[in-house]
């Protein structure tokens, strides 16, 4: 009897341990994962991208700059004329109706504080990330395109047909809805010193025609900038707030 | 005292009821096949664009799920106002109202860009979103009509079938209200952003959906010999014509409140007067043939009590509400967005421009697959149920 009871002990310790080795296994990677996550994670708290766009210091050809750095960084091609091709930046040409002033600007998401791509989104795959970058989600956007009717600069576009080479870091599908990023694979891997494509086309030689950087820290340089020569917020009737602002119109 | 009304279905004696099933089980299979080689191909093969990011297909969905509100007025006018002239035709009223849902929901299904993620959207919902809250709307209201219908059906539930009939009734109204907010919510567009959008689409589901069901009604009739007596077509033309001339008034005080404001101008301008089929379509289907003609083949008294004026105004309405939803989703959407005033805009992305549309065949056939899949659906059940009544004959009541 004291043998068996013994042997039913010794049973019931193996079995707990490798219960408890298991159940470390299984959690152990997830616990580490999470971590891990929390420490990589540049969802820095607190912090507002933006961009400033001077519209007085880029030229036609900056703006053409533009297009094709984030075309190049993004993996995206608009053929000309197409109605259907994504465009995830574009070069506006603006003639003034009264003095007859003609500029060039890019145009591309600007990444609203309250944007309705994000209100309307059925399943919610249309979010604002803490730090302000409004972005799809690949997995659960559902091609509905009522973002595209809900937004008031045209930002977005339908992928309506299927696409090959894509960049590892810009995943695209056919069915989906698509925009701007602000380049959210560079400011994941470079933080606060992130800038951009279209930014880097064109400051060039000191030059700062496109500023990017933390709306909400008062000593960035965009804020300084916007402080001392204010920027004008696309449909600012709306009370969207977005995120990238112009100078210049 | 009326006498109640006997149900029977209908006989498939005559070969045009077979003939007419082939027909659209036809047309539903070839909806099918361009829905699947829209989602194989992509939406380059439509005319849909990203200027245009909604075309006909949506035209249709949105036209039947307007319309199956609609068809349930009759039901609703029998079950929750008591009007008995109206009793026999309530379960075929309630039918309608699924079938015609059905149709516009499986057109809006398969025109998704990701059709293979309706699980998606069953599972994750933003309840900030119009079409998250109409998910639930649209699913509801076929659970509660259903029941609705059963009640009416099954002679000992059919005290309670009143109670059904006015939540049935409330949540069509909610959910046509929420059909319309999908477009009166979107601030951002000079053509929608309109609380009266709402109501305008709850007024046009009472008419297209009547309209609907009196051409299904006569349909179904015709098909097995059955007879609708003058007093009943009287009747119906009557409160067709009352919905068309509230349709009316709607449109008017549409127009009217956005031509008051002077940045409508460019917008109205482009609807009533430049926008080449938008503006054809506003004046000649919509109004003329969709708004006057019914009200002159219903209240003329030439016409009163005749069978074949009913149903020519009941196409009229048909034809109107479709062209007045084209004008609304598709003219809407042409014009351009308005993102730099007091500027002239040009870019690569078609900025400033009216954009073009041009449907394709394969967007037709996914909405006449929706529109057939409905009236498939409505002429089996009647089939194998007992929806309709043995003849349509009403006292003066």
């Amino acid at each position: 009897m004291a043998t068996d009871g013994a042997n039913h002990d010794a049973t019931r310790r193996g079995f707990l341990k490798g219960a408890a080795a298991l159940a470390g296994t299984l959690v152990a990677p997830g616990v580490f994962l999470y971590q891990t996550g929390r420490a990589s994670s540049s969802l820095q708290a607190g912090v507002r991208w933006g961009m400033l766009i001077d519209n007085n210091a880029l030229d036609e050809a900056d703006v053409d700059a533009c297009v094709d750095a984030c075309q190049r960084e993004n993996g995206w091609h608009a053929e000309p004329g197409s109605e259907t091709d994504a465009q995830w930046i574009r070069k506006v040409s603006l003639e003034d109706r009264t003095t007859g002033k003609r500029s060039f600007l890019p145009l591309m998401c600007l990444h609203c504080e309250n944007p309705p791509c994000v209100d309307v989104c059925p399943t919610g795959a249309s979010f604002k990330r803490a730090d302000g970058i409004v972005l799809v989600n690949k997995h659960t956007c559902i091609g509905c395109r009522y973002c595209m009717m809900a937004c008031p600069y045209k930002a977005r576009s339908f992928i309506h047909q299927s696409l090959s080479n894509q960049l590892p870091w810009a995943p695209r599908g056919k069915g989906t809805v698509e925009s701007c990023t602000l380049c959210v694979q560079r400011i994941d891997r470079d933080g606060a010193d992130a800038v951009p494509a279209c930014a880097e086309a064109v400051n060039r030689d000191g030059r700062k025609a496109i500023l990017f950087g933390d709306l909400n820290d008062p000593e960035s340089e965009i804020s300084r900038r916007l402080r001392e020569l204010g920027g004008t917020r696309l449909r600012a009737d709306m009370g969207l707030d977005p995120g990238v602002r112009f100078q210049g119109l | 005292m009326q006498q109640a009304p006997n149900y029977r279905e209908i006989s498939t004696g005559n070969p045009r009821y077979r003939i007419l099933l082939a027909v659209l089980l036809t047309l539903v299979l070839a909806g099918l096949a361009a829905a699947h080689h829209m989602d194989t191909e992509g939406h380059r093969i439509t005319g849909m664009t990203n200027q245009i990011v909604w075309g006909l297909p949506h035209v249709f969905a949105i036209f039947l799920i307007v319309a199956a509100s609609g068809a349930l007025n009759v039901a609703s006018l029998s079950s929750v106002f008591g009007k008995r002239a109206y009793q026999p035709l309530a379960r075929f009223s309630a039918l309608l109202a699924i079938a015609l849902l059905i149709g516009g929901l499986a057109i809006l299904m398969l025109d998704l860009g990701r059709p293979d993620r309706l699980i998606v959207a069953m599972t994750h919902y933003n309840f900030k979103s119009i079409f998250a809250w109409n998910i639930f709307l649209y699913i509801g209201f076929m659970v509660v009509v259903a029941v609705y219908l059963w009640l009416m059906m099954e002679r000992r539930m059919q005290p309670y079938s009143k109670h059904a009939g006015m939540l049935a009734m409330i949540w069509r109204l909610v959910l046509t209200t929420g059909t319309g907010s999908i477009f009166g919510f979107l601030v951002a567009r000079e053509a929608y952003d309109t609380a009266i959008l709402a109501p305008m689409f709850v007024i046009l589901s009472f008419a297209t959906g009547l309209a609907v069901l009196v051409l299904l009604l006569m349909l179904c009739f015709r098909l097995d010999g059955r007879e609708i007596d003058a007093a009943l077509i009287g009747r119906l033309g009557r409160l067709l014509g009352i919905f068309t001339a509230a349709v009316f008034y709607f449109v008017l005080v549409f127009h009217l409140t956005k031509l008051y404001g002077t940045q409508n101008h460019g917008f109205e301008r482009f609807i009533l007067l430049d926008g080449g089929i938008y503006s054809w379509l506003f004046w000649c289907v919509q109004i003329g043939i969709g708004n006057l003609l019914p009200l002159l083949l219903v209240y003329g008294r030439r016409w009163q009590g005749s069978g074949k004026a009913l149903a020519t105004a009941s196409a009229a309405v048909v034809a109107g509400g479709f062209a007045q939803l084209y004008v609304i989703i598709i003219g809407g959407q042409a014009f351009p967005l308005d993102i730099f005033p007091g500027y002239i805009v040009e870019s690569s992305f078609h900025d400033g421009m009216i954009a073009t549309y041009i449907p394709s065949l394969w967007e037709l056939l996914l909405g006449l697959g929706g529109l057939t899949a409905a009236m498939l659906c409505a002429l089996l059940v009647v089939r194998v149920l007992p929806i309709l009544p043995d003849t349509l004959r009403t006292d003066a009541n």
